[in-house]
């Protein structure tokens, strides 16, 4: 099959694009992909394929069309649109926001529960009780009970101190 | 350099490991995807920060207890048929098998403990054992994960657990998964409505080798498929009962069809000894699909001193990759199918013709 650009290299590049009814088919050689920029046919999108339809939609539109990069490894979104995977620990931070509704359609939850590295397990504990008193004393606030606000506030401040000890 | 070949135990030997269920469960294993915090995903980093991970996790690795007896290579060190041999083995993936510079594996001689470094993650560790035995392969990984763990700096999130290169396997990094011989459903049809209330469970079904492969010889994958949001042992329980569903339905499908269709099922059985028996050439993916019908043979004890572990053995040896590895790599597809047969029927010269038994007087009618 002949490049229907050049008409003279043989295609090697294939596109099919289906616009309403209507489907449009191009064949390329590898020169005349590459000057119509079509030069990596797997740039629609491996994200979706991995992940379930919408899935690199989703990523880029919670950035609000700002292309954004992991300050650490450089990882785009079009590379995750691309690839469906990360660029580095750091990238789930980077990309928190776009990620908690692809996490959400495709876990049981957004938050892990089960194993921890036993060096962060305590730490890991104290978050979640940190947490828990923080909502008791907002709620002890609000309903006027100073006494037991004033008691939260001392236990918050004594578990802030020793992060790794208590327990 | 060792050879990886040399090294595990021959087929004969390692097929006669017994589990619970195993004639319906031929193996379970639970992988565990961890990362090191402070380098780049494999699928991102260049060579020269795979290559740093590698050196870091390797010596980790080796040192483990249960990897005292191990094989530890770098993959571009290894050649196209060894990687494939292990790949037949279950002990890498296929995509592992793809990598070269800056990938390696760690596999213990028993064949009970695998660990992929740079495969889609710094560390895709497994525990593997035979039979119906996932809780249990659960708590050896798990064990050893919390020795690694001093050692190697894994990338952990409060909110989100273990970070890992693909979301979908984010938090647990956990992947439970048997290996069941099905025939009796595939036969009696019911197979797909099984597959599609298994899906609903959240579980997927999967070929011989993983993803996107074919059922070959009736063997099914079954495996997790959400990770976030749920602790290990709360899956590895929900794959525990729906696994004793399938075992239920397997033998009951079994039982149904001696009953109703005992001809069809004697038909399959005898057709399949007869052509391994007696071809002078066939393919593996045949070799497998009949060796299928030998081992649900075997287990309706139509081969009286016949072991499953002989039809088990076949079932790998009669592979691509291991057929080569004994011969020669140097063999076509039309040699090795030549070859192949020769190996079958040797190995069942001393099986005779399947025995039928009239089935309590029922359907056996000539």
């Amino acid at each position: 099959m002949q490049c229907c650009v050049c008409k003279e290299k043989p295609a090697t590049v294939h596109l099919t694009q289906i616009v309403g009814d209507k489907m449009q088919k191009l064949d390329l050689c590898e020169e005349c992909a590459k000057a119509k920029c079509v030069n990596d046919p797997t740039s629609f999108a491996m994200a979706d394929l991995m992940l379930g339809l919408g899935a690199s939609q989703e990523l880029e539109s919670a950035s609000a069309g700002v292309e954004s990069k992991c300050p650490r490894c450089g990882f785009s979104q079009a590379d995750f649109k691309k690839s469906g995977r990360l660029g580095c620990p750091e990238c789930y931070r980077t990309f928190a926001e776009g990620l908690s509704g692809l996490l959400k359609s495709m876990h049981k939850g957004t938050r892990h529960v089960g194993k921890a590295p036993e060096a962060l397990r305590q730490s890991r504990d104290n978050v979640d009780r940190l947490k828990a008193l923080q909502k008791k004393l907002s709620k002890a606030i609000e309903d006027e009970n100073y006494e037991a606000a004033a008691a939260l506030r001392d236990e918050i401040r004594m578990l802030g101190n020793t992060p790794a000890k208590t327990r | 350099m060792k050879d990886i070949h040399a090294f595990l135990c021959s087929p004969a030997d390692s097929t006669h490991r017994h589990g619970p269920h195993d004639r319906i469960v031929m193996s379970s294993r639970v992988r565990l995807a961890r990362n090191l915090r402070e380098f780049s995903f494999p699928g991102w980093a260049k060579k020269p920060e795979r290559v740093k991970v590698l050196d870091t996790v390797m010596p980790a690795v080796s040192a483990l207890p249960e990897m005292a007896d191990s094989f530890a290579e770098a993959l571009d060190s290894l050649t196209v048929l060894d990687k494939q041999l292990l790949v037949e083995r279950h002990l890498i993936s296929r995509e592992h098998a793809a990598k070269n510079v800056g990938s390696g594996l760690v596999v213990n001689r028993m064949e009970t403990f695998s660990v992929m470094i740079n495969e889609e993650d710094h560390l895709r560790m497994q525990a593997l054992r035979p039979g119906f035995q996932t809780r249990e392969a659960w708590q050896a990984i798990d064990k050893l994960d919390s020795t690694l763990e001093k050692k190697l700096n894994f990338a952990f999130d409060n909110e989100l657990g273990y970070l890992t290169a693909c979301p979908t396997n984010l938090g647990t990094g956990i992947r439970v998964s048997a290996m069941l011989h099905l025939p009796g459903l595939v036969l009696s049809e019911q197979i797909n409505p099984i597959i599609q209330s298994v899906n609903k469970l959240g579980l997927a079904v999967r070929g011989l080798y993983g993803e996107g492969t074919e059922a070959l010889g009736n063997v099914f994958q079954v495996s997790n498929q959400m990770t976030l949001g749920e602790s290990e042992n709360v899956i590895v329980e929900r794959l525990e009962k729906v696994l004793s569903q399938i075992i239920e339905h397997e033998e009951n499908a079994r039982q149904t069809l001696l009953e109703k269709k005992p001809k069809v099922v004697f038909n399959h059985i005898g057709r399949a000894y007869g052509i391994l028996a007696n071809a002078h050439s066939i393919s593996s993916k045949e070799t497998m699909n009949l060796l299928s019908f030998l081992r649900l043979g075997v287990d309706m004890e139509l081969f009286p001193g016949t072991e499953r572990s002989l039809v088990d053995e076949l079932f790998l040896t009669t592979q691509p990759a291991h057929l080569q590895k004994r011969i020669s790599d140097k063999l076509s597809a039309e040699e090795r199918d030549l070859i192949r047969a020769d190996m079958v029927r040797e190995r069942l010269k001393n099986v005779n013709r399947p025995v039928i038994k009239p089935a309590g007087g029922a359907a056996t009618a000539n």
